[in-house]
């Protein structure tokens, strides 16, 4: 095997160990089944009989915003799992073996990708049984999840960087806590941010929550000609700029987290 | 015959804390040899050094050829590393823990397959083979940690503890299935903190402190070092522990240990049953009621008390602190 072949065939064994793992933590799983579950219901029913948006129902305008967050939130569980292996010995052995270093945090960033995956078609189903509909062609829906997912493996490296720099289970949680509220919250992803106050509209609109739920809500079509979106330029262009986003994270945020990785397991 | 494992002048330091302070040895291959110290000792990091997992901050080694920087991921594949605290995944079965290394070590998936149920077999482990390690005992999780070392039988094999925090018995099945792989033929590199480990494992103990060696040979001949057997005697009353020393000084060979409150005294001799035979004799007739006697083969603390003139010191948890 060659430096090529070598970290994508040691990944996909640390992915196969994963996924092993996911089946096996019941809490884990249910984490990311059962919380899409709870917050389309949650915000359909709840937020929705609340809060209106023009020309169109407020389930169809809330899925896409739903989606990006509950990527944000499954992100989370690379950074997590990373700071329990932490604990153990495990990177030990890992790293007593012949195996490609990189392997495994390309492992563990696949194998939550197949979990994020697991979890956008729950949601999908939710939204279908609650009144969320695709308008735009299935070629269009299909780049809407594509979009997603690529985000979510985007944010799996950041989280694996923020785990890798703090090291435990407990610091690792309240951070991404404290960070992923305010993130999803002053965005577009629940409300119509353009009703918001000056500074946090402008907070809201560059925020790439929004750029994300926006390019989602386009690829699906759910958006409506009443709805007056915002004039920032990743709002108003909102699928580039989502790529721009992806393409920024990689780049930024792999070699980041493959450095920490190495300093983290070697003292 | 040419070394499995050669260290020369390996340093390294955490901060204030000198693990290693020029330590240099060699391992010839297809001999054993145990690394005998106490916690802190530099043990662990001589271990993790040579198995690649630490850069050393000076000086140069080799495990099969390759050198532990330049040429570390070559050298892995001829290395395997069974640690302190058994480096399995939980919620893996035992089956799948053993293929997942398998599949690392690039045995390929069917090989991989085959060698972890051989392996399983040979530890046996079989009954438990499907069920998540999670549910382990202590023993049985060594056990399948220990066969992930071997899951590719590498030439070169590091224990780092094996049987520290088992009870007596899991110890001694460990024993056992170590005594047999170095029946195998390879190479073994084991570090303990128990006498009695590196003698029935090892063919030559090195003793370890403060990251220097400070003496090397068999078993026999470091126990000859401090003293070869011990005799303890326990009286029963404080005012007989004069009469007792005197009758214990005629057969001493180093220096004699009194402890009052437990009415004890320890004594280096040569000829151990003799020297023993020798002492009650000698209190028959003097009214000293005699509580216990006994021999006793140096510890490790009548090694490190007689090798390095100061207690066994300093922890694992302070130089892991330092590490921090």
């Amino acid at each position: 095997m060659n430096a090529l072949t070598l970290p994508i065939a040691d990944g996909w064994t640390i992915a196969r160990r994963n996924a092993l793992k996911i089946r096996r933590s019941p809490d884990m799983l249910g984490g990311v089944i059962m919380l899409p579950v709870v917050l389309v219901l949650l915000f359909a029913y709840v937020f929705g009989s609340a809060i209106h948006v023009p020309g169109m129902s407020y389930r169809e305008f809330l899925l896409p915003g739903i989606f990006v967050q509950a990527v944000i939130m499954s992100a989370q569980i690379t950074g997590y799992t990373l700071t329990l292996d932490l604990q153990k010995g495990i990177f030990d052995r890992f790293r007593s073996l012949p195996m490609a270093p990189s392997a495994v945090l390309i492992g563990q960033t696949v194998s939550d990708l197949l979990m994020n995956l697991a979890g956008l078609v729950v949601m999908a189903a939710m939204g279908l049984i609650v009144g969320w509909r695709v308008h735009t062609s299935p070629g269009e829906a299909v780049l809407g999840f594509g979009l997603l997912l690529l985000f979510a493996y985007a944010f799996s490296w950041v989280t694996a960087t923020v785990a890798l720099a703090l090291r435990t289970p407990e610091s690792f949680n309240n951070i991404a806590t404290m960070v992923s509220f305010p993130l999803v919250f002053v965005s577009n992803a629940f409300l119509d941010s353009s009703k918001l106050p000056a500074p946090l509209r402008v907070v809201a609109e560059w925020n790439p929550v929004s750029t994300f739920t926006q390019a989602a809500r386009e690829l699906f079509g759910n958006t409506s000609a009443a709805l007056k979106t915002s004039d920032a330029w990743p709002i108003r262009h909102a699928v580039p700029a989502s790529l721009l986003w992806i393409a920024a994270l990689l780049i930024v945020f792999v070699p980041l987290a493959t450095r920490l990785y190495k300093k983290a397991v070697s003292s | 015959m040419s070394d499995a494992i050669t260290a020369e002048g390996l340093v390294k330091r955490y901060g204030e804390v000198t693990a290693l302070d020029g330590l240099s040895f060699s391992v010839p291959q297809g001999t054993m040899l145990a690394l005998l110290g106490p916690n802190g000792a530099g043990k662990t990091t001589t271990v993790r050094v040579l198995t690649t997992l630490l850069r050393p901050d000076a000086g140069r080694a080799t495990v099969a050829g390759c050198d532990v920087v330049r040429d570390a991921r070559r050298l892995r594949s001829y290395i395997g590393l069974s640690g302190q605290y058994a480096a399995v995944d939980e919620h893996l079965t035992g089956a799948e823990n053993l293929e997942m290394v398998g599949r690392l070590y690039h045995l390929g998936a069917k090989r991989s397959r085959a060698r972890a149920r051989e392996l399983l077999e040979r530890f046996d482990l079989t009954a438990a083979a499907d069920r998540p390690v999670k549910g382990y005992s202590g023993g049985m999780r060594r056990r399948i940690d220990l066969a992930g070392a071997l899951v590719a039988d590498p030439p070169v094999l590091f224990l780092d503890e094996p049987t520290t925090g088992l009870d007596p018995r899991a110890r001694a099945a460990l024993w056992d299935t170590i005594s047999e792989l170095v029946a195998g033929g390879g190479t073994l590199l084991l570090t303990t903190q128990y006498m009695d480990e590196a003698d029935r494992l090892a063919d030559q103990i090195m003793v370890v402190d403060h990251g220097r060696a400070i003496a090397r040979g068999t078993a026999d001949e470091l126990k000859d070092q401090v003293g070869g057997s011990r005799i303890e005697l326990t009286v029963s009353d404080a005012a007989e522990l004069e009469t007792a020393r005197e009758a214990v000084a005629w057969v001493a060979v180093g220096a004699m240990r009194t402890v009052p409150e437990s009415l004890r005294i320890t004594v280096p001799v040569t000829d151990g049953p003799e020297a023993l035979r020798q002492v009650l004799g000698r209190l028959a007739g003097t009214g000293v009621r005699v509580r216990d006697a006994g021999l006793r083969r140096p510890t490790l603390d009548d090694v490190y008390l007689t090798l390095t003139g100061h207690q066994a010191s300093g922890t694992d948890e302070q130089v892991r602190e330092a590490a921090r």
